[in-house]
């Protein structure tokens, strides 16, 4: 976990570019194909999870970047970009 | 457009499963004869779905106390134990809890549903952070919304995410809650407590479980799992319910937290509802003696539900991990758990169909669960028409592989 920690921070040192980049990866990695998407892409309408999807989705970013998104934040998450903020104000330390 | 057509999702999977001829979600007993059996549609029917593991709702020492105090306390209490619903039956049920606990408190529910509400809404707040096993009742859910805590997530059963979790929170403020079940309602799996409990103390937690399908099931003397696994110091808080083993309704929480008494009057489920009446109060203490005082109906329970699990196993159903007085078992896809369902309730067998969103892992599940009261007959009886139903629907492992390319 500490290593992917490690490599999270080193890989996104371009900024909010590359977290897409990775959650790009680990979205194709949790459907088992390529997706194409941006910050307005809707999670369950566009790329078409369930909720179990969607689940196992935000355990694989939890794992990724060593980070809990607790469910009331979860349930306010509809796009690409409402993800990314996220992730972004959870590994900056900012409250929920 | 209604004001309800925002549920619009729901309704058109509810109409998918009418379109079998059936209505799983509205099964109406014509009568009911006893722990196990009732009539269906005039036909007499096997209840292995009915959650009633030690069979004592037909118990005749606990329907005499009920009727008894029916007719001197009254149907109801119409009010609120803060107000005018505290009777002796109410505090004397609350002692032989924490005495049968061997805990200094116990608090009584108007439900099961409700002791969740009201005691995780209570013991975590804003600022606190509470950590739930992914498969948690709905009550568990719900209870974690009411209180303003903040709510993580952990993977069904492992500990080892529950600890990455708890050391995330490493420097935050707040108190930490774990909350698992002792018997998950869904597969009948138990949770790894005794690797919980060490979670628990390593990271200095409090932790909360659920027994509501272990009580009178699992330990030496039937409190539950945290008996069996031998962590009961370490367990802060148990809550349960009646509506199982104890056959009534109504739900608790027992604790040595010095100040637990504080919950009744901070507590909103449980001082903006009206308390147990009487007679439900009076049967639920009858039970909770029955349970101590007979243990050989552990014995029962148990020898049934591997008699049943052991069964399914053998004719090559998928069943669920292990063998408890829930059995569960996985259909393919809802078209043939519906059907299956249905001929089952036809072949004179009622369980519970068990669908996505109430499932985890979106498992099609047809759940049994046993009681002390089944015969052994009743059982194989059972295990005859699960043969029955999967060999006309082609559904059995081998009869697939006879079936070859004809499928």
């Amino acid at each position: 976990m500490r290593q992917d920690h490690q490599l999270a921070l080193v890989d996104s040192g371009g900024g909010p570019r590359s977290l897409r980049a990775d959650i790009s990866a680990i979205f194709e990695q949790v459907l088992g194909h390529p997706v194409q998407i941006s910050d307005n892409t809707d999670i369950v309408e566009d790329l078409g999870m369930d909720s179990l999807g969607v689940m196992n989705f935000v355990m694989a970013i939890e794992d990724f970047y060593d980070i809990s998104i607790p469910l009331d934040r979860i349930a306010q998450i509809e796009t690409v970009g409402d993800l990314i903020h996220a992730v972004e104000d959870l590994r900056s330390g900012t409250p929920a | 457009m209604t004001i309800l057509a925002k549920h619009s999702a729901y309704r058109h999977a509810y109409d998918t499963l009418l379109e079998h001829g059936v209505d799983p979600l509205n099964v109406r007993f014509d009568s009911v004869l006893s722990p196990t059996e009732g009539m269906l549609d005039g036909r007499r029917t096997i209840l292995l779905g009915t959650n009633n593991y030690l069979g004592l709702t037909f118990d005749h020492d606990c329907i005499e106390k009920a009727v008894d105090a029916t007719r001197s306390q009254g149907t109801g209490t119409t009010g609120s134990r803060v107000a005018n619903g505290t009777y002796d039956g109410h505090m004397k049920l609350e002692e032989a809890l924490a005495t049968f606990y061997g805990r200094d408190h116990a608090m009584v529910f108007s439900t099961g549903y409700q002791a969740n509400l009201g005691v995780l809404s209570t013991l975590v707040g804003r600022g606190d952070h509470l950590m739930l096993d992914a498969d948690s009742h709905a009550s568990i859910y719900d209870g974690s919304r009411l209180g303003g805590a903040e709510v993580i997530r952990f993977r069904h059963n492992s500990p080892d995410d529950l600890y990455k979790r708890l050391r995330r929170l490493e420097g935050a403020p707040g108190d930490r809650l774990i909350v698992v079940e002792g018997i998950y309602s869904m597969l009948g799996d138990t949770s790894p407590l005794k690797e919980i409990a060490a979670v628990k103390r390593e990271t200095g937690a409090y932790l909360l479980v659920d027994e509501a399908h272990s009580l009178g099931v699992l330990g030496e003397t039937g409190r539950g799992l945290a008996e069996a696994a031998g962590v009961e110091a370490d367990v802060d808080f148990i809550v349960g319910t009646f509506s199982k083993s104890l056959g009534s309704v109504g739900g608790f929480c027992v604790s040595d937290s010095p100040d637990f008494d504080i919950m009744r009057i901070v507590c909103r489920p449980y001082m903006f509802t009206a308390s147990l009446p009487p007679g439900v109060v009076a049967s639920t203490l009858e039970a909770l003696v029955k349970l101590q005082a007979e243990p050989e109906l552990r014995v029962n329970l148990m020898r049934n539900a591997r008699r049943l699990y052991d069964g399914l196993v053998a004719l090559g159903f998928e069943t669920g991990p292990e063998a408890n007085p829930i059995v569960a078992v996985a259909m393919p896809n809802q078209e043939v758990a519906v059907v299956f369902w249905k001929m089952l309730l036809e072949s004179g067998l009622y369980l519970n169909l068990a669908l996505p969103p109430a499932t985890p892992t979106n498992v099609r599940l047809l759940r049994t669960s046993v009681s002390a009261a089944h015969t052994v007959a009743q059982i194989d009886t059972a295990l005859a028409i699960f043969a029955d139903v999967g060999r006309r629907l082609g559904f059995l492992t081998s009869d697939r592989r006879r079936a070859g390319g004809a499928v």
